[in-house]
Formats: C-alpha cells, structure tokens, sequence
C-alpha cells in the first residue's frame, strides 16, 4: 500500500527541503511509500479558529476531498495540525461539510485518515521493526525531542499523543539508538508566528527551551516543525554551536545509513 | 448611553458566538496566564481577557496588545479546568478588528528585507493568516 504525501509550502524550499529528501529517502528504504498529491495547495498554515470562518477551510478540504478515503501523510507539524483539524471538523460539521462541498462542487468523500509521518513509523513499521533497519545506531548522541504545540494540541482534536506527556518522538529517538534526553520544555511554544511581528517576544520563548535543553545535556534538538526549528535557530546558544537543531528524519536518515549529501540547509 | 450599551452587547455576542466559547464558565484560577509562554510581553494577562469578557468590559480588549502577542499555541485551553478555548476568544478579538476594516496590521513593506528573505514560508503564511483579512 502506498500512501498519500502532502508536502506543503515549507517543505518545497530551502528553509526545510532536508526534512523533505531525507523523509522521503527514508520512507522508501522502510517499505513505506509515499505519493505526492497532485497539484495539492497550501493548508493554510493556521486553523481558523472561529466558528463562521469557512472561506480558509476550503484549501485544506481540497486536500482531505482530493485523498478520497486514502490515509494522508504529513511531514510538517503546522499541516499536519491543519489537515487533521480540518478532518475534524468535515466529519463532525454537516453544515460546515455541506456548503465546503457545494463550494468545491464535490462529493464529500468520508473520513479521510491524516497522519504524521512518524504516526505511520509507529503504527505500520513499529519501533522494533525501525530498530532493526537500523544500520549505524545514535549511540552516544544526546537527542531530545522537541514537540512544540501544533502536533500535540488541541489534545481532543489532534489526538496524536499525550499533550503533556508525550512520548512518540522519545520512542523514535531510541530506536535509533541515540541517547534520549527528555527535558521540560519539550511542549512549551517556541512563539510561532511571531517571529514576523514580535522579533523578542519570539527570541525570549524559544531561548527558554534551548537553555532548558542544554541544561538537561542534550546536544541535539529535533523538530518537525520548520518554524520552530528557524525560531530555535535564532537563540545565542545555537548560533554559538553549543546545541543544534535538526528536522526528526535527519538522524533517521542518518541511521539508516542513506547518502543525504545533496540536502544542504 | 442606550446606543452605547447596545454597541457593547453586540460585540460581547459576538466574541462568544465567534468563538464558541462560554466565558461565564471560567472561575479565574489562572491557569491559562500561568501557563502563558509569551505573558510577560502582554498588557493584559490571559485570565483578565476573561474577566473583562464576564464583567461585560470587552472594550478594553479592542485596544489592548494582548491579542495580537497571542501565539495560538493552545497550551492555556490544554489546562483549562473548563475546558475553555481561550485561543478561539483571542481570534474572535482579531477578527473584530480585522475584518471590517479588510485592512491589514501588518504588510509585507514592514518587514525588514533581511528577514523577510530568512524567514520560511510558513512563518510568513501564517502571519498574514493571523494579522491580515
């Protein structure tokens, strides 16, 4: 079985085309393949957040519509919140569902499953089946995952993990041999968007989490969030190389042992 | 004094209805402003955005920055003993703001041209998403 692939905007361009080409490399050397959705759109990038609001939903139905029933596949934590919110709502809104099918001039397909990329390493590969395939073990590598909000919150919504607690990217991260570090800032915002209009108000939240990281001894953050990883990127500590961040199938590439030379970032 | 209260009452309508939240549930335990990572650049705290909803004083959140420093992370309505999605009431503010005037806070001109060519498309979709309509 092959699965649908959503890339989105981000992924398309330099700021985290390495999470594309390694992700990709990586599903096919793991038996998972991926397919590009045909002429797909961006998602938005937010989830509109108030009830009358339709007109922003639509682009992200073109999507859930275009998949008919097959599972979509996400990479980025802002389209994976956006898809699956957007899902969400189709399945439980008839009115919302009705006028966005009308709009789209199409039949409301059913509930198209949206998953993240590592959803599918857990519950189609497993952990002990990742571990296997593994060929040059993290061993030694301080890595601490770092979640941020889009993929874990709203928890009834998103439903992929513990909001608090969470666990999937610890569980990866070891089956790759790496050294796990859980620190507490893992779910803490790193201020989002407002990196475009709020340059401290962003630098002060995302400097908490990395001092909180290297406090705890992590050498490596990783993310699946191209923004978070830009906005973790513009703290002293990372700039100074103290600590660095990578997008989550970097060290999976890297584990698996498969030749990434081309990605530069 | 009639038009006034009238004006007020609608736009308390309106921020619930929007947003689909029923503020008199909260109790102001302060959970939310707690658990807030971007409080202490807010005029403001998340709890009082609350509170001048229930006191029928939402005026002052059309001209506070509180708003618009809210990153939408959702942490405050992930520990919200209510179950209150206090991102939606903040997004029922901006859109009060945003959509009459079909005008913009920011622009692309404000942006200075360094970061404008650093900062990856999703920061930049998301933030027109957020400040523009």
């Amino acid at each position: 079985m092959s699965y649908l692939y959503f890339p989105g905007c981000t992924l398309k361009d330099k700021a985290a085309s390495a999470m594309e080409k390694t992700a990709l490399m990586a599903a096919a050397e793991l038996g998972l393949p991926l397919e590009e959705i045909d002429e797909w759109q961006c998602c938005g990038a937010v989830y509109p957040l108030t009830e009358d609001e339709l007109i922003t939903l639509v682009s992200p139905s073109r999507t859930i519509f275009a998949a008919k029933d097959r599972p979509v596949v996400t990479l980025c934590s802002a389209c994976y919140h956006v898809l699956k919110r957007t899902r969400q709502r189709l399945a439980a809104d008839k009115d919302a569902r009705d006028k966005i099918s009308s709009y789209l001039e199409e039949e409301y397909p059913g509930e198209t499953p949206v998953l993240h990329y590592l959803e599918l390493l857990r519950d189609e590969l497993g952990w002990d089946a990742l571990k296997e395939k593994v060929k040059m073990p993290l061993e030694g590598r301080r890595l601490a995952a770092y979640y941020g909000c889009m993929l874990l919150r709203p928890a009834e919504e998103m439903a992929f993990d513990n909001p608090e607690r969470p666990r999937i990217m610890e569980d990866f991260l070891q089956a790759l041999g790496a050294e796990v570090i859980t620190f507490p800032f893992r779910t803490k915002c790193c201020g989002a968007y407002l990196a475009v209009t709020e340059k401290q108000v962003m630098e002060d939240a995302s400097n908490n989490i990395v001092k909180m990281a290297l406090e705890y001894g992590a050498e490596e953050l990783t993310t699946s969030c191209p923004l978070c990883r830009y906005n973790l990127e513009q703290t002293p500590a990372v700039k100074e190389g103290k600590i660095k961040v990578s997008f989550f199938s970097e060290p999976l590439a890297e584990a698996l042992n498969l030749e990434v030379q081309e990605v530069t970032n | 004094m009639q038009k006034q209260n009238n004006a007020v009452n609608k736009l308390h309508s309106e921020i619930m209805e929007r947003s689909g939240q029923d503020f008199y549930n909260c109790i102001q335990c302060g959970k939310c402003t707690a658990g807030c990572p971007v409080l202490s650049a807010m005029d403001l705290h998340p709890r009082e955005v609350l509170l001048y909803l229930q006191l029928g004083q939402e005026e002052k959140l059309l001209s506070s920055k509180t708003p618009w420093i809210c990153a939408s992370c959702f942490t405050c309505g992930a520990r919200c003993i209510k179950n209150l999605d206090l991102s939606r009431i903040m997004e029922a503010i901006r859109v009060k703001i945003l959509r009459p005037r079909g005008a913009a806070c920011l622009s692309p001109g404000e942006i200075p041209k360094e970061q404008l060519e650093k900062l990856p498309q999703q920061a930049l979709v998301s933030g027109f998403r957020k400040y523009t309509r």
